[in-house]
């Protein structure tokens, strides 16, 4: 029998997986709903247990929204090796002939896709329940997106590390919790610097530097852990 | 070109026991190595060794004279590894399932051979059904579609006959010895006997070692 050579495919495989990984979301749309929901959630429930006064609500919008948004990107990331480790796919993608690094990427890319994006794109809505600010709303779902991003990023190291533990939800968010902190400090801080009418560019650009980093690092510290994790 | 898979003095502990110690074990073209042993004597473990996707504590893995971590990628792409767990997506179907797996081996495929290699494996008619409505044994059948679907010369196998039936059993057996005979090389642990005409060689483990 003849030997087979690598030949490289990984565009099709990086297309195939973010395919499989977008039919297997919209497959279990509750799992794509509960985060939004929870965020919805807690912030519709903040007014009526802090106080209806517009000026209070509007002081703490900015930071109630971006952690509301931070714990709703959290309880999704449980999921996001946990079924490829219990029906044994994980296995194969860590054996595929393809960098690992690059198949994370397109599995935490769906991931921002169905839970950082739509988060973004609520959060101007529930920003009307906290009166917040005109001029602050456009700043408010970019810095969103930007920082979802790399909460994902930071998150899947997280979830990769304790995909092999039976109950590893608390354990996973004492692990990436403080890694999140810098990018809640920018994003909030993005918010309240457009409501103080100050220039949003250099929060948002260090949003940005963030991301550009997760991108560049995580991807490998994704990898790493997910074998370190089959490893045990 | 030929291919050999060659492990030395492998060995690998659990919970300060050593599962096996000093194992030598080789495939090559046209031999099935059944990995023999009790419950609990580290068969799997052994298995994901030989896969690559653990370290051994102790010996080395060779894939065609080269340590097999320089050559990862060159073997990995000459290897069907099906685990325990079938690997099978329960919200896919059948068909979406070997899509992947194809497209990890960075090959599009065609629906076509797919649905060649789900009704060689007895599968007609459920290519479009999601594997959740389908019993255990076609979940696992499905997974063993891929040994058609992907031709590659070196087979490692943990326990394939799980909750399949007498006949599928029969075909899978002669579909081991068939690639065998056409110069692939096998390493499964199964309790079945496996009865063929052929070089079938067993490693035992789980003696006092």
């Amino acid at each position: 029998m003849r030997l087979v050579e690598p030949r490289g495919g990984l565009v099709v495989a990086l297309v195939a997986t973010v395919r499989r990984e977008l039919t297997l979301s919209l497959r279990r749309r509750g799992e794509i709903i509960n985060p939004l929901v929870f965020f919805a959630l807690v912030i519709t429930l903040f007014p009526l247990g802090i106080s209806p006064d517009p000026e209070r609500l509007a002081a703490i919008a900015p930071g109630l929204l971006w952690v509301a948004a931070l714990l709703a990107t959290q309880l999704s990331l449980d999921a996001l090796f946990r079924g490829d480790h219990d029906d044994g796919s994980l296995e194969q993608l860590l054996l595929a002939p393809q960098p690992l690094p690059a198949l994370v990427l397109a599995k935490v890319a769906v991931h921002w896709l169905l839970t950082g994006a739509p988060l973004a794109l609520m959060a101007p809505l529930l920003g009307l329940f906290l009166s917040l600010p005109a001029g602050s709303y456009g700043v408010l779902a970019i810095s969103l997106a930007l920082g979802s991003a790399s909460l994902s990023l930071i998150g899947a190291i997280g979830a990769a590390l304790t995909v092999g533990l039976a109950r590893g939800g608390v354990l996973l968010s004492l692990l990436v919790l403080p890694l999140y902190i810098p990018v809640l400090i920018f994003g909030a801080g993005a918010v309240q610097v457009a409501i103080l009418g100050g220039d949003v560019a250099p929060w948002l650009a260090l949003l940005g530097a963030l991301l550009a980093l997760a991108l560049m690092l995580a991807p490998w510290a994704i990898a790493a852990a997910l074998r370190i994790s089959l490893n045990g | 070109m030929t291919f050999r898979l060659e492990g030395r003095g492998l060995a690998c502990e659990r919970d300060d026991r050593w599962l096996f110690r000093g194992l030598d074990l080789s495939v090559g073209p046209g031999e099935i190595v059944r990995v023999e042993g009790p419950n609990g004597s580290g068969k799997t473990t052994l298995l994901k060794i030989l896969a690559g996707q653990l370290a051994p504590q102790a010996g080395e893995l060779a894939w065609g004279e080269r340590p097999l971590r320089r050559v990862r990628t060159e073997y990995l792409a000459n290897l069907l590894y099906l685990g325990h767990a079938p690997g099978v997506k329960t919200a896919l179907t059948a068909l979406e399932n070997l899509a992947w797996y194809q497209a990890l081996h960075g090959e599009r495929g065609d629906t076509a051979s797919r649905l060649t290699a789900l009704a060689a494996l007895g599968l007609r008619g459920f290519e479009d059904v999601p594997a959740a409505q389908l019993s255990a044994g076609q979940q696992r059948r499905i997974a063993l579609s891929r040994l058609e679907l992907t031709p590659r010369p070196l087979w490692i196998l943990d326990e394939p006959f799980t909750a399949i039936d007498r006949e599928g059993v029969a075909a899978l057996e002669a579909r081991l010895w068939a690639h065998a005979a056409a110069g692939g090389g096998v390493i499964l642990t199964t309790h079945h006997a496996l009865p063929g005409h052929g070089t079938l060689r067993r490693v035992s483990l789980g003696e006092a070692a």
